[in-house]
């Protein structure tokens, strides 16, 4: 990577950063620091913004570089994740968008609260919440480090660690000085930035190909060396039984998991209605289907142009697949063109890390100051209070997430983002679910239903190999190993399932009617909805 | 306490519903809404000016006759509350059993059920056979194009068409009966509130 790369690339960064703290003062100047304005943005966005907010929120630089680069790498296995990505919104338009948006306000923990007694309940919600969300968190950070050293060819370990500090401190001033209301508009910005950037490389792909899909297809795999079966499943997973259970196990994971990630939950919130929230999920399945079907083509398309033997040389994960295919499509290293789309390219990751973060920061921080601090503290607090707690919730979970992310920015934490989808599906969503459509669901079933899926789910990732015993694991000097799967999700996923139920029949209370009478009306009704 | 089928009738009946209606959330929202999203919610309600009747096919407009369900009795077990928020959970347990939110649940459910089923299904076989049956997913169908690409766009394309269908069917089976039930909910959530205090 040549001196002009960078040079583009970091002013295409600074651009982004300027236009993003300017949102952040811009909206912070008529601030009121009501719990609603900060938490749910005024709940005044239309539809399509919540749409594309949503789709920013989701759309993590790992989709867009870690997903081409796996297809570049791997051919069709890759894509498989794409699926999953996708058809988890069905979950979420389903079962989840509108009855969370008539009985929530903030978070997941008052959608339960609502029918339980409210102290343990949110106790517990709260804490698999800012677990899912710090696990989420550290993956980006690291992420962003090696990204950024990554694309600016500055391995350095002093580029990145200031890179990590650098994403941290900017993420903690987008969510305390501006609240939901910023952060929403930060991830408007980026979704059209990545929207738009991939639409551009997968536009150029198709060019140089003339269209002609099959051609592209059978390109990349003569070029991968694999033949025809590059473009069947089997290359990445198909080795033997632990690798596909794997899989399957983090197929889970991804469909049911989205349905429990605090920050998409948070977002629904942010419209007026449960109509609003089901056209915001229609808007952003529309937006996310159409990005995975692009960087289907991308991943295709750096086989096919770049090469898989380039593209592993460069990054062994095929991160920088996109970046190096965004130089070839621009004419080659020394050309003009190369350089500015590889700059463009450069900066549209770093703005997804940014927003994605900022994100997970507003939910983790609501789950905190709602959920945590407002049961832990027993009395009850004021709005205006809540507001400053969750400000300095920010500030702490930021400085977690810088502490946590310069640990461990030298280890391999891919597997971080797999573990938060699997504890959301095993913690959040049987709860989930359970409290919108069980009659009989009870108190000490919905925190035996938190606990027994988190819990399960954290235990046996540090059973695994990701941890110890294996030549990739975080700790490879030790050995105790048990849970030969690296996403505890196919166990895990059930057993939180299992936990709520055991919970709830075995629980000495009654379960109470006219509370489920009341979270029922609500959730098909929108009655007493805020 | 009113009856919860003679109700609707009155609020619902002609065009000045939808003044009324609009006025509902104001009064019934004592917490935490805001003023303009009062407007909003206004806003919103003009597009249900319409006749109510068509979205309700059965429910509200039919008299329960004699037999009809006492206003709920308050269970036992329940922890003692206040008057007020006794009163205002007895009429969510008295709309949960009208015949017109049970028509609006078994039609979300009728849906939902059949689908999320359907999906899921159909997402864990194409899990399944691509990680264990490679072989068959190889077949090619045309050109570089084989069953794991047919399947694969296949997954994208029956979401897209849920979403539509589902999108579909909650506007035009659901809306309009939820929103209805919503005053209604609302109405006498506030003149439960309103009796007792």
């Amino acid at each position: 990577m040549t001196g002009d790369h960078q040079t583009l690339a970091l002013l295409l960064f600074s651009t982004f950063v300027a236009v993003t703290l300017g949102i952040t003062t811009w909206v912070g100047r008529r601030r009121h620091g009501s719990a609603e304005e900060f938490y749910a943005g005024g709940r005044l966005f239309s539809p399509m913004e919540n749409g594309f907010a949503i789709s920013g929120d989701y759309m993590s630089a790992a989709s867009f570089l870690g997903i081409s680069g796996l297809i570049a790498l791997y051919g069709y296995d890759g894509m498989l994740y794409s699926v999953g990505f996708l058809v988890a919104w069905l979950v979420v338009l389903f079962l989840v968008a509108e009855l969370v948006r008539n009985c929530g306000r903030f978070t997941l923990a008052d959608v339960v609260a609502a029918r339980m007694r409210e102290r343990p309940v949110r106790i517990a919600a709260g804490t698999s919440s800012v677990t899912v969300s710090v696990l989420y968190l550290v993956a980006q950070m690291v992420g962003a480090g090696s990204l950024v050293a990554l694309l600016l060819g500055g391995t350095s370990e002093a580029a990145r660690t200031w890179t990590v500090i650098g994403v941290g401190a900017l993420m903690v001033v987008y969510v305390s000085l501006g609240g939901m209301r910023a952060t929403t508009w930060i991830q408007i910005v980026k979704a059209v930035l990545l929207l738009g950037g991939t639409l551009t490389l997968t536009a150029l792909v198709l060019v140089r190909f003339h269209g002609d899909v099959d051609r592209l297809l059978r390109t990349a795999a003569e070029r991968s060396g694999h033949g025809e079966a590059f473009l069947a499943p089997g290359l990445a997973y198909g080795g033997d039984w632990v690798s596909r259970f794997d899989f399957i196990s983090l197929g889970l994971a991804l469909v049911l998991g989205t349905a429990g990630l605090p920050h998409i939950l948070s977002r629904f919130y942010t419209v007026p209605t449960a109509r609003a929230a089901r056209r915001s999920v229609v808007w952003s399945i529309g937006l996310i289907g159409g990005f995975y079907l692009m960087t289907i083509v991308l991943g295709f398309g750096a086989a096919a142009l770049v090469g898989p033997d380039t593209v592993r040389a460069s990054n062994a994960a095929g991160n920088t697949a996109v970046p190096l295919l965004a130089l070839d499509l621009g004419g080659g290293a020394q050309s003009t063109g190369g350089t500015v789309l590889f700059a463009v390219v450069a900066a549209v990751a770093f703005a997804t890390i940014l927003a994605v973060v900022a994100g997970i920061t507003l939910a983790s921080s609501a789950s905190v100051a709602h959920d945590l601090y407002a049961s832990l503290r027993r009395r009850r607090t004021e709005p205006r209070g809540e507001v400053a707690v969750a400000r300095v919730a920010a500030v702490g979970i930021g400085a977690v997430a810088i502490g946590l992310g310069l640990l461990a920015r030298d280890l391999n934490v891919a597997f971080l983002v797999g573990l938060a989808f699997a504890v959301a599906a095993s913690a959040n969503l049987p709860v989930l679910l359970y409290s919108l459509f069980w009659r009989g669901f009870t108190t000490r079933g919905a925190v035996w239903a938190v606990y027994g899926g988190l819990v399960p789910a954290v235990v046996l990732v540090l059973l695994s190999p990701v941890v110890s015993g294996s030549p990739q694991a975080l700790f490879p000097g030790v050995d105790f190993q048990c849970f030969p799967l690296q996403n505890p999700g196919l166990v895990s996923i059930p057993l939180g399932f299992l936990a709520g139920w055991l919970g709830t029949v075995t629980s000495p209370e009654a379960p109470d009617e006219a509370k489920h009478a009341e979270t029922e009306v609500r959730s098909l009704t929108g009655a007493g909805a805020v | 306490m009113q009856s919860s089928n003679d109700r609707p009738r009155g609020v619902g009946g002609g065009p000045e519903s939808a003044a009324g209606h609009r006025a509902a959330p104001g009064g019934a929202h004592v917490d935490t809404a805001s003023g303009p999203r009062q407007d909003e919610l206004g806003h919103d309600d003009l597009r249900y000016d319409d006749p109510w009747y068509d979205a309700l096919a059965s429910g509200w407009g039919e008299p329960a006759g004699p037999g009809a369900p006492e206003p709920a009795v308050p269970s036992m077990r329940r922890e003692p509350a206040v008057e007020p928020s006794r009163a205002a959970a007895d009429v969510y347990v008295q709309v949960q059993r009208s015949a017109a939110f049970q028509e609006v649940r078994s039609r979300y459910r009728r849906f939902v059920v059949p689908a999320v089923v359907a999906f899921f299904l159909w997402y864990v076989a194409y899990v399944v056979t691509a990680t264990t049956a490679p072989g068959l997913m190889a077949r090619p169908v045309a050109g570089a194009v084989n069953v794991a690409m047919v399947a694969g766009l296949g997954q994208f394309l029956t979401t897209f068409l849920l979403t539509w269908a589902y999108a579909r069917h909650a506007r035009l089976r659901r809306d309009r009966a939820a929103l209805e039930l919503r005053w209604d909910t609302q109405e006498l959530t506030r003149g439960a509130r309103g009796g007792v205090s």
